[in-house]
């Protein structure tokens, strides 16, 4: 998240699109409601209506997929009646921004579309600099190529007549919501944005929420108290997973993932982002100290200058290797690997195309699986048609601590870092998985040093020394995160004071790249510092009234609760909303006060630096030619589709999708034989793929089985009843569910013609309870967006009918 | 120790059914086998071992969906029904505590199932229920052993959203009065349910059959103890006409 989850209670529109905050982020709902007590509208737009929507002021359907429709129409609107925050678009944005004449766009195609590689060549998108190599600009936004004339005639084509016809929503619900969002346009309006997975798995995930960014910087949100782009996570800690790395094409502290062609530290170095514009601060060009810093965190007193601080000893990616999930399966299914490590997670579950998952278990000569109880992963063998004599997989099960039972941090979407502490044991032989990891390595390293083995440098000179009298110490591992100096620093270079050599650093601004310091991510530099841990922070102050609670745990980066927060002020540091001033500039003592700004320097006006230090250019992106799909969102259909034309062009499916062909993964597409939308989600009482509360007798007593929803007009059609069992099925696998007929759906009216829509939860799997149902995933695709590759489970074509008794024998 | 009152706001419920977990897991009641019967109220109904249960209402109303959530439990009443009509069967299971109010069941106490019957039809709220297998009755506890000790009542203090309050009677009929003239305005059909004679007090914002149809009791209000045993001569069920 931009902004936290108490900031909801700042907004006055509170748009809940992309997600079902009710039931799957309860606690959250109460910030809402507070909201709501002082006059907020909220507003939840869903293909089902749902615990939320019972809740919302105002609640509108569209059909699953088709939100940048929905979104592009109302960009449009926004346009069209002057609603958009003049001041904060032509300073804190790229609208004036001039695109070099190559960009283009026709047909559904951005300009550089190679058809035969499925992908752009990015530079056409280009943003035109000066002979000083400074961004031109018409600040007028009336060149014809400015970004801001491009937007208005890219979203001209979404006009409510086509949005309607693509989203099924009606044209007075469109105008509704739009009316509504669009009022938070004004300096003292705030409005904000919830989404989740409803969002992003799809093959437009990333361009759904640009297309929310987009709107959110229009409308001046970003940066603001009551404002921003809000993720909320569906993991407790899966914020802070991804902050150390957890995706393959990033290391702690979102530093690209080395590749075969930067050999060298210097090779990686020269990818850092730059920008020769004096007023961007271009946060990133500091990340050759955050890069030196890591490998001395990793390779200790082995890492030295002279030999690139062991940078070789990194694994590095292919030139343009993907290692995202979705191939990671595919290659595993194609017999590429030996072993897997199925840590905390259910992939037999949790993964789109399941079934495909399944089988590529198989492949394995051996798997590990750790989690707290027994799961569909680790019992793949003896799962619904798998023959145990055939498959050769070894599975070890290693029991772990559930988050009771063992101390630590972990990081909630609004990016608090919060030390939570240990209050029982765990259950017979279960460890802490920090401490499995540990010993784990350590097994490795003696296997290495007695079997021998290749390549054994970074194997037997990774610094691991989280221990404290041979027992794992956890807090060594949190002051290793944050970083320590290495060496006596008698006048550093940032505030020329001493720093004693094995003293924790400040933060991050005191790294550097020379091997005087560590930090195993940057990000979180100035969490655990000599002043303590600053995570275990417990004090209820809250100085600007705005629920910010400086001294409540601990905030990346820098305990900063609101990022680009120098978007709220104008161009002399005054809040531009003073009821909900978030920085105000003290001219008299030259320092803000409020929240932490991002960076010290002063307003705008005076000399200062855009707002948005981590862009290159130093402002909000509304045109962003860095994406794989394009600079502007644009509307295509889900890889599997109820129309056979995509209302907006000729292009039905993004044009830049990798298609997985061949073995398991078939797709269908206006086929008669799965004529219904289908979407995936969660309910309040299960999470995930149900490892942790299918176990859980009062949970599974409140939702025992799988079911799969579905309307009255629906039901009348197949002849099915609320309550009856029905066969889900795509082209790639079946459920067995129970029907819940409900007027919480409709049918949509797409094109001229009515399109069912149905939905089901992935919460259940086979292995408990006995007659729960098995996973949703078994149905959707293996098809991901091309920037992040998340798969779409959240729109696909089904078929659902009755289980007649004759069927039910069979089965 | 002064009276007590629940004050649940059903504006503010989301149906996240933490409550209905939590009681269960205070009172360490089994979770039951159910299954999915196309609705998302599971289990389908009050029981001996389900004291806490949030009931979901969908319907249509002007062609707009609506869903209406009512976490049901005992009202722990001012004159409680269930208690005189155990007293005048001479049912020893039933007891009020007299510091705060909580009417309580002692689940170890035999009851015949004739007399179940009788005492879950004097109340009007449809609460009591008997357990076929040990003779016992049983339903909410108000939590006695907690607030007891000064803590919330279980499904107070887990409830996210601020639907679940607790606390002495009149600052919960304070505030239950405060938050319905503030949404009257928004919501002109809003009232308190029999708010002056019980100590679970909702606010709904609709006519409560919508929500369940022992939401309210249309009997009239405050039942005296002479008024409950008189009624108890005649058939029971008649003491509200919803019951039965």
């Amino acid at each position: 998240m931009t902004n936290h989850y108490i900031d909801f209670r700042n907004a006055d529109v509170i748009l809940n699109m992309g997600s079902n905050v009710a039931e799957n982020h309860p606690v959250s709902f109460k910030w809402i409601q507070a909201a709501r007590e002082k006059g907020a509208i909220f507003i939840h737009v869903d293909p089902r209506f749902t615990r939320t929507s019972a809740k919302a002021d105002v609640f509108v359907r569209l059909r699953s997929g088709t939100d940048i429709a929905f979104l592009g129409g109302m960009i449009k609107y926004i346009l069209d009646n002057n609603l958009y925050d003049e001041f904060y678009v032509k300073n804190y944005t790229n609208a004036s921004y001039i695109v070099n004449p190559k960009y283009g766009f026709d047909d559904g195609l951005f300009s550089g579309y190679n058809p035969s590689k499925r992908s752009y060549d990015q530079s056409m998108w280009a943003i035109e600099k000066d002979e000083s190599g400074i961004s031109k600009q018409d600040i007028s936004l009336q060149n014809e190529r400015c970004v801001f004339q491009l937007l208005r005639k890219h979203y001209s084509r979404y006009t409510l007549e086509k949005v309607t016809a693509i989203t099924g929503t009606p044209q007075e619900d469109l105008e509704k919501v739009y009316k509504a969002y669009g009022s938070t346009g004004k300096p003292d309006k705030a409005g904000t944005e919830l989404y989740a997975m409803g969002w992003t798995q799809h093959t437009v995930g990333v361009q759904n929420i640009r297309a929310m960014s987009i709107i959110q910087t229009l409308l001046g949100n970003m940066g603001i108290a009551g404002g921003g782009v809000n993720a909320l996570r569906g993991e407790s800690n899966v914020q802070g997973s991804t902050d150390q790395g957890l995706l393959f094409h990033i290391i702690p502290g979102y530093l690209p993932t080395p590749r075969a062609q930067w050999a060298k530290l210097e090779d990686y170095n020269k990818t850092t982002p730059s920008s020769k514009d004096p007023r961007s601060v271009n946060w990133w060009k500091n990340r050759p100290k955050y890069v030196a810093s890591l490998l001395k965190s990793l390779y200790g007193d082995k890492a030295v200058k002279d030999n690139d601080f062991c940078y070789s000893w990194l694994p590095k990616l292919e030139p343009t290797q993907d290692a995202s999930w979705l191939n990671l399966f595919d290659e595993m299914y194609k017999g590429a690997f030996t072993g897997f490590f199925a840590w905390g997670m259910n992939p037999a579950c949790s993964s789109a195309n399941a079934g495909k998952v399944r089988q590529a278990l198989g492949k394995l000569d051996w798997m590990v699986n750790v989690n707290v109880f027994d799961n569909e992963t680790g019992y793949f063998w003896k799962g619904p048609g798998m023959d145990p004599a055939k498959i050769k997989t070894e599975v070890f099960q290693l029991p772990c601590a559930a988050f009771l039972e063992k101390e630590g941090s972990i990081s909630n979407s609004g990016r608090w870092m919060q030390w939570r502490w240990k209050c029982a044991n765990p259950p017979g032989d279960a460890l802490p998985d920090g401490e499995i990891m540990y010993e784990l390595f350590k097994k490795v390293q003696a296997l290495y040093k007695k079997d021998k083995g290749p390549f054994t440098d970074p194997i037997f000179n990774l610094k691991w020394d989280y221990e404290t009298n041979g027992k794992f110490d956890i807090h060594k591992v949190a002051k290793e995160i944050n970083g320590y100096f290495l060496e006596d620093i008698p006048e550093h270079p940032v505030d020329k004071k001493a720093y004693k050599k094995g003293t924790l650093v400040p933060s991050f601004v005191f790294l550097l790249d020379d091997g005087r310091t560590s930090c195993g991510n940057w990000i979180y530099s100035a969490s655990y510092t000599e002043a303590g841990n600053m995570a275990a922070r417990r004090k209820k102050n809250d100085p600007t009234g705005l629920g910010l609670y400086p001294e409540w745990s601990w905030t990346w980066p820098v305990n900063r609760r609101i990022i680009y927060n120098r978007a709220s002020v104008d161009l002399d540091g005054k809040p531009r909303n003073p009821n909900r001033a978030l920085l105000k500039w003290d001219a008299e003592n030259k320092k803000w006060l409020g929240d932490i700004p991002d960076g010290p320097a002063p307003p705008m006006g005076t000399n200062g630096v855009y707002p948005f230090i981590m862009k290159p250019d130093g402002v909000a992106s509304i045109f962003g030619p860095g994406l794989k799909d394009g600079p502007f969102p644009e509307h295509y259909e889900p890889l599997e589709c109820p129309i056979e034309k995509n209302i907006m062009s000729n292009q039905r499916i993004n044009p830049a999708i990798k298609i997985f062909e061949g073995g398991m993964d078939t797709f269908a597409t206006c086929d008669p034989k799965y004529p219904f939308v289908c979407t995936t989600y969660r309910v309040t009482e299960h999470w995930q793929t149900g490892v942790l509360t299918r176990w859980l007798p009062w949970l599974i007593e409140a939702e025992p089985q799988l079911f799969c929803e579905i309307s009255q007009e629906l039901a009348k059609l197949r002849g099915i009843s609320n309550g009856d069992r029905v066969i889900v099925e795509t082209s790639r696998g079946k459920v067995e569910a129970v029907a819940i007929v409900t007027l919480r759906l409709k049918p949509f009216t797409i094109a001229g013609q009515t399109i069912h829509q149905i939905g089901l939860p992935w919460h259940f799997g086979w292995l408990q309870p006995k007659d729960g149902g098995d996973s949703a995933n078994l149905l959707t695709p293996t098809i991901g967006d091309p920037n992040t590759m998340i798969p779409e489970s959240k729109a696909f074509m089904a078929n659902v009918t009755k289980i007649t008794a004759k069927k039910a024998g069979k089965a | 120790m002064a009276d007590k009152s629940f004050f649940i706001d059903t504006i503010k419920c989301t149906a996240c059914r933490g409550c209905q977990i939590a009681c269960k897991q205070w009172n360490m009641n089994p979770g039951t086998k159910t299954v999915q019967r196309g609705s998302h109220q599971n289990p389908e109904d009050l029981s001996f071992a389900t004291f806490k249960l949030v009931r979901f209402s969908e319907f249509e109303d002007n062609g707009k969906p609506k869903w209406y959530f009512f976490p049901d439990q005992c009202r722990h009443c001012l004159e409680p029904p269930c208690f005189y009509t155990a007293q005048s069967l001479g049912v020893k299971a039933i007891a009020r505590d007299d510091e705060t109010g909580a009417v309580i069941y002692n689940p170890k106490v035999k009851v015949k199932e004739a007399d179940a019957k009788a005492i879950k039809e004097s109340c009007p709220w449809d609460i009591p229920r008997w357990d076929k297998k040990t003779g016992g009755m049983a339903k909410c506890t108000m939590c006695i052993d907690r607030i007891k000790e000064g803590l919330l009542p279980a499904c107070v203090k887990t409830c996210p959203t601020g639907t679940m309050n607790f606390g002495d009677r009149d600052k919960m009929l304070d505030m239950a009065q405060k938050r319905l003239s503030e949404v009257k305005k928004m919501y002109p059909k809003a009232q308190l349910l029999n708010a002056e004679s019980i100590r679970t007090i909702f606010l709904v914002i609709d006519d409560p059959q919508k929500y369940h149809k022992f939401a309210k009791a249309s009997a009239p209000q405050g039942i005296t103890r002479s008024a409950a045993i008189k009624k108890l001569i005649k058939p029971l069920v008649n003491l509200s006409p919803l019951a039965g």
